[in-house]
């Protein structure tokens, strides 16, 4: 992206002035996609010297449990975000998730882990083929799939009457229980797709494909890009993403409620916005997701450490870190000239 | 809806220039869809459902829909150009937390206090969005999540009963038949439509929408235009919660105008406003509301769950954009 500017210097002048802005202009972009790596660390360091109980750690796993979810589902999202699209209805998708894996668990592990991932992923089919084929615009395709997948998941379960409960002594309960080393196997989970999205982003082909869809759709279609079914495929993706959390959560809650998730698209939104990724598609990163997901569930362990702090309060801080992250990165991109009109 | 899709699917496979005449059928389609469906709709329920047409029940309907057209308007203005707000929920909530608070000083400083709350609530996201260059979904998506925290705060977690019978007035009251609540959407809706159709600032906000660069280039204040309109959905979406506050002879911070973000935004969008901005349909937005209100409102009726009315729902929702979807390339 910083090469739009260095790409035509034209006098010697212009040459010098673009050095300098584009040293400028590394310090901004690295700033952007490594800030909340940054903060993250920052964050840690003075909350584990000022909160004795955060330095433990049951403290610490306990953290990295919380944040396993939500960061499977910002995975996705990241892919989503990238082609410059949007996925609202991963909260919706999370929940049916754990109502298909509570109910399918009953008739083995095997079909109980497969039917979240199966079902979310069709789900997620259905909306990219939507956006992607008929060029629909994604934040209104998956704004029906929060309201049809929250209904649907209503609906399956006689509208939260009857709830798919999980035996506690099966495979499906142990996978939301087993820790090892004080390590809860979802968190291992989380991190086997922290690592699969960097490699599918990072190496492949299709996952480099992202990136030019997002830049420039045009440009990418006249390059011969799948667009269309790249499209299909990072919803699919998110689906198959927010299924796998939803189904974890019932693992570990051995039971499938239908009103789980209520808000957790715009959680996850936020925590990719933070890493980095712009909504404007065309860049971000996994990491960078990551370090946005484990700053969110930071920033409410510490408001939890200093006690007498209620949920509203945990709210404002919230949505003030995230504006003030948000103006940091519009600064920062302007300054990279990202964002030239 | 079933038989706006016939034609499309033609026009999906063909080329822009060589289907004038089913693209005509389809304009039809796409600028009176919402009110058919509405039209249709209306008709089903005289028919088949017992007391529709009673004036009570009709009432109860537009009282209800009331908040949600004024917040609505608001959003769609803002779609216009080119952006979203999703903080008008929790503006609502902010406004309910607000009267109780200043009630004590009178009614009017009030509602003053609670419409400045949704004023200044506006002028910050128009300022990060006009001056800072944040993106609208980024910059409201913070103010939905801290202005519901900041209300809940005002109030101590607690929910607040509202005694001030002159207050209440504002959300039961009527003049003549017309409750006050569907009066005040009324002289909104015309006062939004005012706007768009007939002053510059209505010309400013689709030309923005429309090719922001353009309006730069043209010399029109975007950035003045950006922040008004922001502010304009805040002091609307504030006008709704004091009036659902009046209504619930309560301020109740953690569930008021929960979602309604959503609520708006989707009665803007089956209204046939696309969210790629540059074109506002203040009648269809209200159209829009009106229809998703009376779907929910049939289905309780006829005895469906809350399940079958949001599935309803997302496929209103996707055969609306999908008979508006080729209009100026609509993306996100």
């Amino acid at each position: 992206m910083t090469t739009t500017t260095a790409i035509e210097p034209e006098s010697a002048e212009h040459e010098i002035y673009t050095e300098r802005a584009s040293r400028a202009e590394r310090v901004a972009g690295f700033l952007q996609r490594q800030g909340a790596a940054t903060l993250l660390i920052g964050l840690v360091v003075v909350a584990a010297a000022v909160f004795p109980n955060f330095r433990t750690y049951g403290n610490v796993t306990n953290i990295l449990l919380q944040a396993s979810g939500l960061g499977i589902i910002a995975v996705g999202m990241t892919c989503v975000i990238i082609t410059g699209g949007i996925d609202l209805s991963v909260g919706s998708q999370y929940a049916l998730g754990g109502v298909l894996g509570a109910w399918a668990a009953q008739y083995g592990f095997v079909t109980g882990a497969l039917a979240p991932l199966l079902g979310c992923g069709l789900l997620g089919l259905v909306q990219g083929m939507f956006i992607g084929r008929f060029s629909m615009p994604p934040f209104i395709v998956t704004l029906a799939g929060l309201l049809g997948i929250r209904g649907l998941a209503l609906w399956v379960t006689n509208e939260g009457r009857t709830i798919p409960k999980v035996e506690w002594e099966s495979l499906f309960a142990a996978v939301g229980h087993t820790q090892t080393v004080g390590i809860a196997v979802p968190v291992y989970l989380a991190a086997v797709v922290f690592a699969a999205g960097w490699l599918f982003l990072r190496q492949a082909a299709r996952g480099r494909s992202l990136y030019a869809i997002g830049g420039s759709e045009s440009a990418a279609t006249l390059m011969g890009l799948p667009v269309a079914r790249t499209k299909v495929l990072v919803y699919t993706l998110s689906g198959v993403c927010a299924g796998l959390a939803g189904m974890l959560n019932a693992a570990y809650t051995i039971s499938g409620v239908p009103t789980q998730g209520v808000g957790w698209e715009l959680d996850a939104i936020a925590a990719v916005v933070i890493g980095g990724t712009l909504l404007v598609g065309g860049s971000g990163s996994v990491l960078g997701t990551l370090a946005g997901v484990l700053l969110l569930k930071v920033i409410l362990n510490v408001i939890n450490q200093v006690g007498s702090l209620d949920a509203s309060f945990q709210m404002v801080v919230s949505g003030a870190f995230l504006t003030v992250v948000v103006v940091i990165q519009a600064i920062l991109t302007r300054a990279q000239g990202l964002r030239e009109l | 809806m079933s038989t706006t899709t016939a034609p499309s699917v033609g026009e999906q496979e063909a080329t822009r220039d060589d289907t004038r005449r089913s693209r005509v059928d389809l304009g039809l389609v796409r600028d009176y869809g919402v009110y058919v469906a509405l039209l249709v709709l209306i008709l089903f329920n005289v028919i088949f459902t017992p007391y529709f047409l009673t004036s009570a029940n009709l009432r109860v309907q537009l009282v209800q829909v009331a908040p949600v057209v004024i917040v609505a308007l608001g959003m769609a203005m803002v779609i216009g150009t080119e952006g979203i707000d999703l903080s008008v929920g929790s503006v609502m909530a902010l406004a309910g937390a607000l009267v109780p608070l200043y009630l004590g000083y009178g009614v009017p400083v009030a509602i003053l206090v609670a419409l400045v709350g949704g004023l200044v609530s506006g002028l910050f996201a128009g300022t990060l969005v006009a001056y800072v260059g944040v993106q609208p979904i980024v910059a409201t998506l913070g103010l939905l999540v801290g202005v519901r925290g900041i209300a809940q705060l005002l109030l101590g977690g607690q929910f607040r009963q509202i005694d001030s019978a002159g207050f209440n007035n504002l959300g039961t009251g009527a003049i003549g038949p017309v409750p006050v609540v569907v009066l005040v959407a009324v002289v909104v809706a015309a006062l939004v439509g005012f706007l768009v159709r007939r002053t510059t600032f209505g010309r400013r906000l689709v030309a923005i929408g429309g090719n922001p660069v353009a309006a730069r280039l043209a010399g029109l204040p975007v950035r003045r235009t950006l922040l008004t309109v922001y502010v304009a959905s805040g002091l609307l979406a504030a006008a709704a919660g004091i009036l659902l506050t009046a209504y619930q002879k309560a301020g109740t911070p953690s569930t008021q105008g929960l979602l309604m973000e959503l609520t708006a935004i989707t009665a803007v969008v089956v209204g046939g406003t696309p969210l790629s901005g540059g074109k506002i349909r203040v009648l269809g937005t209200i159209a829009g509301a009106l229809l998703m209100q009376l779907v929910g409102a049939t289905l309780i009726k006829h005895d469906l769950p809350q399940s079958i009315n949001q599935m309803t729902q997302a496929v209103i929702i996707v055969a609306a954009v999908y008979v508006q979807r080729n209009r100026g390339g609509a993306r996100r």
